[in-house]
Parts: structure tokens; C-alpha cells; sequence
């Protein structure tokens, strides 16, 4: 038998890991593969490069404490969970809050052009939930810096040959393989339920194709699309995430969904303005006067009503952003306090973010990315004019659920084929789309840390995984890749024949509009039965749609028709576990149930799903899942690892509230900390 | 009042081969406020008819983002390459005149509006457009760089691989194997990153040969048309004095 560590199977191929997504999460995990000699297969709906995390504006947190605040992994650590308002297990948070400023500096020796100090030294600025100056940022567009500095290394595989168990390098086996413009459909299990391999499309032939892997690892982002128009990128519909959880993946937290507080209202997109806009002292504010007709700039300041500030004079505009868009949410909706609009000649739900007292030089600097997204989509300039702004979906807290394995010291036990595990054997989840990291709400600028860090702790526990395969996938009989690839098939010429009257783009804007009004800021149970219903009455129509082309080539309309219904899918997991979750907690607000509820919800949501005809679904919450993994039997609950920190009501009126060490800062924080420049 | 409408006019064909499918198709959508060509795009999905009354396929494009930022949406609007997700209606077709969308012209066709952008991408492996970092584990603080370079490198840094850039390029047509201005920039941006300094020759050698910067024009439309307005001029300059003091010295480095 060839040995376990082999890098050839026994029938003499080369064992690869699938890597599906090239975000953040995803190219890091290749990375890490890579670096520990095992070669990669890595799927994406687009070039890599391309991936959703190039829109990310406004930075990666790391408490280098560049600054001499006093900031530090623990203070971090403590923030992050104060901020999630403790559903997040916190052995994991703190590997990530400690490995941070070590991620950073990665990054840099990459190549990210970050902001610099006048001594050379990486520039921090301050983000939401924290009064630290803890976020590392490459003008207002660091994603795609951080993005680009990944692909490019991931790149540098492309070009290195694999070596065989020798170290002879095996012409034509390339470390890592690509393949963009692929949908992954489905994980390839055998009899005992491991994950053995993937199906996918190609999007320009329509070709499907099973993939043997050793292990898949799916780091396929967010789901914002569910909710329509969001701040996502148009491919983030969630489908790869939907498909493993119809064949058995556990889906943690959904109903947790980030209403980001100023995005740019749009017809096709929310686009968003990064809290950075706020972080370089940007501030949101309405007229006192509902009135009030004058362009913003003519408002003089007595007669601005800057409402986070007198509510939370410590953290002012940076409360975290569930508080903020809580309250934006509210002076508009509830005070009907939205601002005046020239262009529809009414108030609308609407509110001031005003950068204008920013120095010019400054704004140029830090924030030119965003303030340009500004001017060429509203065709204002925000140099001179305050924005207009309101909340819009944007990052999901919940997602695929994973494991962890806990160390002795409350960390994690570094190369534990645990970690990012999910409860399908050789499945593993990393970045947006696994429910790890962010708790009941997530801060600003720890997405882009969550998501490299999801992808350094998931390399090098899949590395072990595979290492501990008693047989590798590349043995197995082609009869089972073959089977996979017919379901496959025939799923999709079913869709192709889809001939009824429904137009699968209107069901999915009903469906999004639905989504984006009745469960995102504000939740009542009536409104979510309805919801439920509704899911219900469109997923009919959904089965009567139209499929709109049935050629061969670059079929757009038969993918999507794919990806609504499993949109209909998540969009269940999402309003059921909001209908279930009575109480408030980050996120999750029901006005009916104001208070956090430890005693009875201080829990994980774990959604299993259960078939039902028709694309009805049902769902089946547990409250402990059991699963194999390298022959042990692992048992867990939805208990929350709080071992930690202990649980305290979020009180972010108060300075300092989100940590002890912080209430120093906040005194010096009422005085302007100087900046880089 | 009748509704007001946006006129597109949109040049189609089925795949590659389908060479007989090249077409053009007109479609009138409903406005709608701040409204850019991706959203008109959108809704043709929803009711793909065309002005003629005639049942069509959605058209198909490539887009992510949705706000200048992915590169996947590049196409010719109005007769000018861009990205399709800021074109805005309003400021397109004031007068509700007719929109033109068509595919890039110096890509393969896929289908539609969509085309192969692959040797964009094989011109990034082949000038090495990455820093030979010695690992990704913890080494510490990356070299110190000043506010200056940072201020420099960081404009470089953005670009998105969108290609306008070789759509207005004379010198990228069939005849040619010029490796593009996008690639020529890359290595500037490399070259002056105080660890990616250290390669720089490598990068500079594939410049050299055939496809190099020797085939580059100096014509400037490329950053005309360039999105993120990438110095791409100086970037060519400067890669071309590195590139012919590496020839005439090269020799005496080695
Ligand atoms: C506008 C905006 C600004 C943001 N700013 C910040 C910020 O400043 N700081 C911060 O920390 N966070 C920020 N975030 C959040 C952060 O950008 C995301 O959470 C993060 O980038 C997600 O990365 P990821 O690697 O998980 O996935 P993504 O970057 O979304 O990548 C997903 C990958 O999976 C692939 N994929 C998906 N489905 C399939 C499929 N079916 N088949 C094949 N491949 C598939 C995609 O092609 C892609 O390659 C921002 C988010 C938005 C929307
Ligand atoms: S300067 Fe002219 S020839 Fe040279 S790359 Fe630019 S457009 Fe092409
Ligand atoms: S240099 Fe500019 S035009 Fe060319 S690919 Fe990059 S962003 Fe696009
Ligand atoms: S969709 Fe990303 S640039 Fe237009």
C-alpha cells in the first residue's frame, strides 16, 4: 500500500485537494496546501481575481498597537466578542485575534500597497466597536489589494510542478490547477457519507464533470443575493453553501444577517460606503428640521441633529453596525426624520455621512476608492457635499457550521483535522461562508482577518485530514464519480426542459424584496410566518418557471434558475431561524422580545435540512450533531464555548464599554490621536 | 404619459463557431432612476423580448462587482470600451437615444458580450507579478517602505485585469504577441517593492523578448482608456529605460 503521506494514490495519480471559491479564504487555504506539499484543484464562478472580496473597502484589523494605545490580541479578542454579543465559541476568535498581527505583516511582505506612517511602518485607522486605531488599510480599496496579493502568490503555484514522494518534480502536474467559470453543484460522497470528490459545470461549454479530491474545502463567501439588491457582489447567491446543505451539511446561525448602516440606495446594487468614511472621522447626521429643503452643505451646524454622537458619546459614529443601523433605521422609519431628497422633491429614508470638514489631502489619501464609488454612481461630489446614505444588507454572520478542536490554553490546536470541519467527513468550510467567527454581529474589518485566518487554520487541518485518509478518493471505483456526474445531469436537463410561464429572475426579485423589507433590521413573528409563506407560494412558482434559453453554450438563465432555487433554500434557513429565535441579540432585533435571552438562546442554531416534494424543504434544528472523522466519533452541541469571556449586556453608551483595558483609551480618545498624516 | 424607456441595441452571437448567429438586437426596457447599463441588462433577463415583439434568450455578459472594482464587466459602449456596471444611463442617453453595447474586439468571442480574457492573465505568470515570499508563516514585519512609495505603488495596484486597456491598444491584434501595457505596469509595481527589487531582472528579461515592451508603440491610447487612470505611460517609460540598461549592462551584473 502506498503510504498515507504519499503524494501519488495507490493507483499512481496524484492526490489533490478541491478548493472550492478563490476569495480570501479561499487562496489562502490553497496557500497553506500548497506550502504543506499538498497540490490543489481550485473551482471558482469567476477568475479568481475577480471574487467578491476585491470589494472590500475599508481594511484588516490587527492590534499591532502601531499607535502605543495599548492595544493587544486579548483586547481584540475581548472586542470581537463583546461586539457578536457572545454567540461566537471564543477559542477560535482568539487564535484569530493573536495570528492577526502576523496575518498583516504576511501581507505586507506580499506586497499589499498598505497605508504607511512618516516612519515607513504600517498606518492604522479606527473602525466600529473598538477605540483603538487597530485596522491595517490600503487606501479605501483594500480587498483588492489583499485579493491581488493572494492570487498573485496562488499564481506562483500555477507554475510549480508537483514532486513525487522523492522530490522529483512530475512534468505536466502543476502544484495548483485551476478552473474558472465552473458552479460547483454537488459534493461526490461514497457509501459511508465522506466527501470524495465535487461535480461542477463548466459555464461556457455546460459541460458537468465529477472531480475526485482527497478533501474539499468550500469557501464560497456570503449569500447576500437571497436579500436582492444588497452590497454583494451579483455572484454571492449562497449556492454552493445551499447544495452541501441539502446532502447533509449542518447550516449554523443563519438567521444572523449584517445590515451594513450607509450604503448608496440603488436600483441594481446597495453599493457601499465604508465605515472607514467614519473611521477617518467622518459623521452622520439629519436636519433637526424634517423641513428642511437645502442641499446638506448649506445646513448650518446648529441645526444638525449628529444623533450617534449625543447617544454614544464615546463611540460616537462608530458603535458597532448594528446599533448604527438600528438607529439610522429609526430616524428615518419610525421619527420619519429621513432627509430631504432634490431629485424625487421628498424626504426620503435618508441620512447624512459627512466627510467634508476632512482635510482634501487626507480624503485623497485614505478614502479616494470610496468617495469615487460615490461620485460616479450618485454623480455628486462627496468632497463638497455630505452623502447620502442608508442600511443595506451585507455580510452573513451564520453560515456552514464548523468545528474546532480547543487547546489546553483556550486557543486552537493548530493542525487538528477538526478545525473548519464540517459535519460531512472530508468537507471543510472557511471564510464567509462557514458561522466560525463573528458571533450575533460582526466588526468592521475583522471579515477580511476571519476570512485568512479561516484559511490558515482549514490548510493545514485538511493537510492532516488527508494525510490520515485510509483510502485516497483516486482508488475508488470511476463507477462512483460517473453516478454523481449522471444525477448531475439529469438535475440539469430537468431545468433545461423547464417550459412554464414563471420568469426565474421575477421570482428571485420577489423573493429579495420580500427578503430585504421583512427580515433584516426590525423582525415580528407575524411578519416571518408570512415570510415562510410566501417561501412556500414562490418556491410553486418557482417549479413553474420558464427557463428562458436551452442552448448549449454559456446558458446564463439555466444557471440562475439553479441558483434561485437555492436561494429559496437559504432564504428558508434564514426566516425560520429568525421566527424561532425569540429574543435580540447583535443582528437579530424582534421588538417584541428587546432583551438578550441567555438563559434560553445562548445557543448556536443548527439547521439540518430534511427533503420534501416539490423543492418544499423542511427543516429539522438539533441541538447536538454526531459525526466520524479519521475513525473517532466526534459529539458536539450547540452549546457556546464562552470560557473565555463571560457574557455581559452590551452597553455601548458608555466609553470603554467592549473591554476593561479600554476605558484609558477612552479618556485620550476625546482628544484627537494623531494620525499618519 | 406614456412610460419613459431605455433603447439598447446590443451585437449578439451564439458561441464562437456560431459565426452565423452574429447579430444585432434591439430592446427597449423601462427606466428607472440612477440606472446603468447592467440594471438595463438585467431587465431584458426579465422579459426577453425584443423591440420587434420577437422571443429572444436573455444576452449574457460578465459582472461581479458592480462597481468598478472586479474588471469582468469590460465592454464597447457607444463605440468606447468601459465598464458596463458605471455606464449610466442617464448620462449615456440623456435623450433616450440608443444605447450600442458590443463584446471586446481583441478578445476571442465566447457568446454574446462576453470574451476570453485568458492571455491577460498568462501575461501576469509570465513576468512573474508576485513577490517571491519565502513562505506564508510568520517572519516578522515586512520591509519599511516610505509614504512616497506607498503613494506610488498604490495607483499601480489597482488594476483589475479589465482589459480596455488592450482593446485600444494598436499593437494587440492577430498578428501580434505583444504581452500588453496591464503586464508592462505589473512589473513596475513589482520592481519597486524593496523585496520583489530583487527579481526585478527576471521580470525585466521577459520583457525583452519577443512580445516585449519592444512592440509597444508609445500610441497613449491605452491610458485614455484606462478606468483607474494607471499611469500606464510612465509605467512604459520607466519599464523601457530599465529594460535598456539591463541590455547594455546586463552583462556586467551577472
Ligand atoms: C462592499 C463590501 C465591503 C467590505 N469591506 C470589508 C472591509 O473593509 N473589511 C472586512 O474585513 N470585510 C469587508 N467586507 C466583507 C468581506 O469582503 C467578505 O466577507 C469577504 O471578502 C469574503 O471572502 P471569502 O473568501 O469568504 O469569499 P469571496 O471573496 O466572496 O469569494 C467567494 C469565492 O467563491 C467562488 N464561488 C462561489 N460560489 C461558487 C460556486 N457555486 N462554484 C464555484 N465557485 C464559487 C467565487 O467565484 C469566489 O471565488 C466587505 C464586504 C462588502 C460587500
Ligand atoms: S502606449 Fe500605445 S502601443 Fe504602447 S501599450 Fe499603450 S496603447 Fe499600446
Ligand atoms: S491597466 Fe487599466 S485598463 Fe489596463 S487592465 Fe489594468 S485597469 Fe484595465
Ligand atoms: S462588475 Fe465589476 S467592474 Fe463592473
Amino acid at each position: 500500500m502506498a503510504a498515507k503521506k504519499s503524494v501519488r494514490s495507490e493507483s499512481g495519480k496524484v492526490r489533490r485537494v478541491v478548493v472550492v471559491g478563490g476569495g480570501l479564504a479561499g487562496l489562502t487555504t490553497v496557500i497553506k496546501l500548497c506550502e504543506a506539499g499538498v497540490p490543489v484543484d481550485l473551482f471558482s464562478l469567476v477568475p479568481v481575481k475577480r471574487s467578491h472580496s476585491v470589494c472590500a473597502q475599508g481594511g484588516i484589523n490587527a492590534s499591532v498597537n502601531t499607535k502605543g494605545e495599548g492595544d493587544s490580541p486579548q483586547v481584540h479578542l475581548e472586542e470581537t466578542v463583546y461586539g457578536g454579543d457572545f454567540l461566537a465559541n471564543q477559542p477560535p476568535v482568539r487564535g484569530m485575534a493573536e495570528a492577526a498581527p502576523g496575518i498583516v505583516f504576511m501581507l505586507d511582505r506580499m506586497g499589499v500597497t498598505f497605508n504607511r506612517t512618516p516612519e515607513g511602518l504600517l498606518d492604522f485607522r479606527r473602525f466600529g466597536g473598538t477605540l483603538f486605531h487597530r485596522t491595517a488599510f490600503a487606501g479605501a480599496t483594500t480587498g483588492q489589494q489583499l485579493l491581488y496579493a493572494l492570487d498573485e502568490q496562488v499564481r506562483r503555484f500555477e507554475t510549480i510542478n508537483v514532486e513525487d514522494d522523492q522530490g522529483v518534480s512530475i512534468p505536466g502536474e502543476r502544484m495548483v490547477r485551476k478552473f474558472e467559470f465552473w458552479d460547483f453543484l454537488s459534493l461526490v460522497m461514497d457509501d459511508s457519507g465522506i466527501a470524495r470528490g465535487i461535480v461542477a459545470q463548466d459555464l461556457k461549454s455546460m459541460e458537468i464533470k465529477a472531480f475526485s479530491g482527497d478533501a474539499i474545502c468550500l469557501a464560497t463567501g456570503g449569500p447576500g443575493i437571497v436579500f436582492g439588491r444588497s452590497t454583494n457582489s451579483v455572484i454571492n447567491t449562497g449556492t454552493a453553501a445551499a447544495a452541501v446543505y441539502q446532502q447533509g451539511a449542518c447550516y449554523a446561525n443563519g438567521e444572523f444577517i449584517q445590515v451594513h448602516p450607509t450604503a448608496i440606495p440603488g436600483a441594481d446594487k446597495l453599493r457601499l460606503i465604508s465605515e472607514s468614511a467614519r473611521g477617518e472621522g467622518g459623521r452622520v447626521w439629519v436636519p433637526r428640521d424634517t423641513k428642511e429643503k437645502r442641499p446638506g452643505r448649506d445646513v448650518p451646524e446648529n441645526e444638525r441633529d449628529y444623533f450617534l454622537e449625543e447617544k454614544y458619546p464615546g463611540y460616537k459614529n462608530l458603535v458597532p453596525r448594528d446599533i448604527a443601523s438600528r438607529e439610522l433605521f429609526k430616524k428615518c422609519f419610525h421619527d420619519k426624520r429621513g432627509i430631504f431628497n432634490r431629485r424625487s422633491e421628498k424626504n426620503e429614508n435618508e441620512v447624512y455621512l459627512d466627510v467634508t470638514h476632512i482635510p482634501k489631502p487626507t480624503l485623497r489619501k485614505k478614502l479616494a476608492g470610496i468617495l469615487e464609488i460615490y461620485e460616479k454612481f450618485v454623480g455628486e461630489d462627496p468632497y463638497e457635499n455630505p452623502m447620502r446614505v442608508f442600511p443595506a444588507v451585507h455580510y452573513s454572520m451564520g453560515g456552514l457550521w464548523v468545528d474546532f478542536e480547543r487547546s489546553s490554553t483556550g486557543s486552537l490546536v493548530m493542525g487538528s483535522p477538526r478545525n473548519q470541519a464540517t459535519n460531512i467527513p472530508g468537507l471543510y468550510a472557511a471564510g464567509e461562508v462557514d458561522y466560525q467567527y463573528h458571533g450575533a454581529n460582526r466588526l468592521g474589518a475583522n471579515s477580511l482577518l476571519s476570512c485568512i485566518w479561516g484559511g490558515m487554520v482549514a490548510g493545514p487541518a485538511i493537510a492532516s485530514y488527508v494525510r490520515n485518509l485510509n483510502s485516497s478518493s483516486y482508488d475508488l471505483p470511476a463507477s462512483l464519480l460517473e453516478k454523481a456526474e449522471i444525477r448531475e445531469r439529469d438535475k440539469y436537463e430537468g431545468i433545461l426542459k423547464m417550459d412554464g410561464s414563471e420568469n426565474p429572475y421575477q421570482v428571485h426579485a420577489e423573493l429579495g424584496e420580500m427578503m430585504l423589507v421583512d427580515c433584516t433590521i426590525e423582525r415580528h413573528n407575524a411578519t416571518l410566518d408570512g415570510v415562510l409563506a410566501k417561501i412556500e407560494e414562490l418556491t410553486d412558482r418557482a417549479n413553474k418557471v420558464n427557463v428562458l434559453d436551452t442552448s448549449a453554450h454559456s446558458n446564463q438563465p439555466a444557471q440562475f434558475t439553479r441558483h434561485m432555487f437555492n436561494m429559496l433554500t437559504l432564504a428558508r434557513v434564514i426566516a425560520q431561524g429568525a421566527r424561532n429565535r425569540d429574543e435580540s441579540r447583535g443582528a437579530h432585533f424582534k421588538p417584541d422580545f428587546p432583551e438578550r435571552n441567555d438563559a434560553e438562546w445562548l445557543r448556536t442554531t443548527l439547521a439540518l435540512h430534511k427533503p420534501g416534494a416539490g423543492n418544499h424543504h423542511t427543516i429539522h434544528y438539533a441541538r447536538s450533531l454526531d459525526y466520524e472523522l479519521a475513525g473517532q466519533r466526534v459529539h458536539v452541541t450547540d452549546e457556546v464555548d464562552i470560557s473565555l469571556v463571560k457574557p455581559r449586556p452590551r452597553k455601548y453608551e458608555q466609553a470603554g464599554a467592549a473591554n476593561t483595558a479600554a476605558k484609558s483609551v477612552a479618556k485620550q480618545s476625546l482628544a484627537p490621536l494623531p494620525t499618519g498624516r | 404619459m406614456s412610460e419613459k424607456k431605455v433603447r439598447l441595441k446590443i451585437r449578439r452571437q451564439d458561441s464562437a463557431n456560431a459565426k452565423g448567429t452574429r447579430r444585432w438586437e434591439e430592446f427597449e426596457v423601462p427606466w428607472k432612476p440612477q440606472m446603468n447599463v447592467i440594471s438595463a441588462l438585467m431587465e431584458i433577463q426579465k422579459n426577453p423580448v425584443t423591440t420587434s415583439g420577437g422571443k429572444t434568450t436573455p444576452v449574457v455578459w460578465e459582472s461581479s462587482c458592480l462597481e468598478e472594482v472586479c474588471g469582468a464587466c469590460t465592454m464597447v459602449v457607444n463605440g468606447k470600451v468601459r465598464q458596463s456596471c458605471t455606464a449610466l444611463v442617464d448620462q449615456l442617453a440623456p435623450n433616450g437615444q440608443t444605447i450600442t453595447l458590443e463584446p471586446m474586439s481583441k478578445f476571442p468571442l465566447v457568446r454574446d458580450l462576453i470574451v476570453d480574457r485568458a492571455r491577460m492573465f498568462d501575461a501576469l505568470k509570465r513576468v512573474h507579478a508576485w513577490i517571491e515570499v519565502d513562505g506564508s508563516h510568520e517572519l516578522g514585519p515586512g520591509p519599511r517602505q516610505s509614504q512616497e512609495n506607498q503613494e506610488e505603488t498604490y495607483p499601480l495596484s489597482r488594476c483589475m485585469t479589465c482589459g480596455c486597456c488592450l482593446e485600444a491598444c494598436p499593437q494587440i491584434n492577430d498578428s501580434s504577441e505583444f504581452i500588453g501595457p496591464h503586464a508592462i505596469s505589473q512589473v513596475r509595481l513589482f520592481n519597486l517593492h524593496p523585496s520583489g527589487k530583487m527579481h526585478a531582472t527576471d521580470r525585466l528579461s521577459t520583457l525583452m523578448s519577443d512580445g516585449g515592451i519592444g512592440d509597444c508603440g508609445k500610441a497613449m491610447n491605452c491610458q485614455e482608456v484606462c478606468p483607474k487612470e494607471i499611469p500606464l505611460v510612465d509605467s512604459i517609460a520607466q519599464v523601457s529605460r530599465a529594460v535598456t540598461k539591463q541590455m547594455l549592462f546586463g552583462w556586467l551584473l551577472k
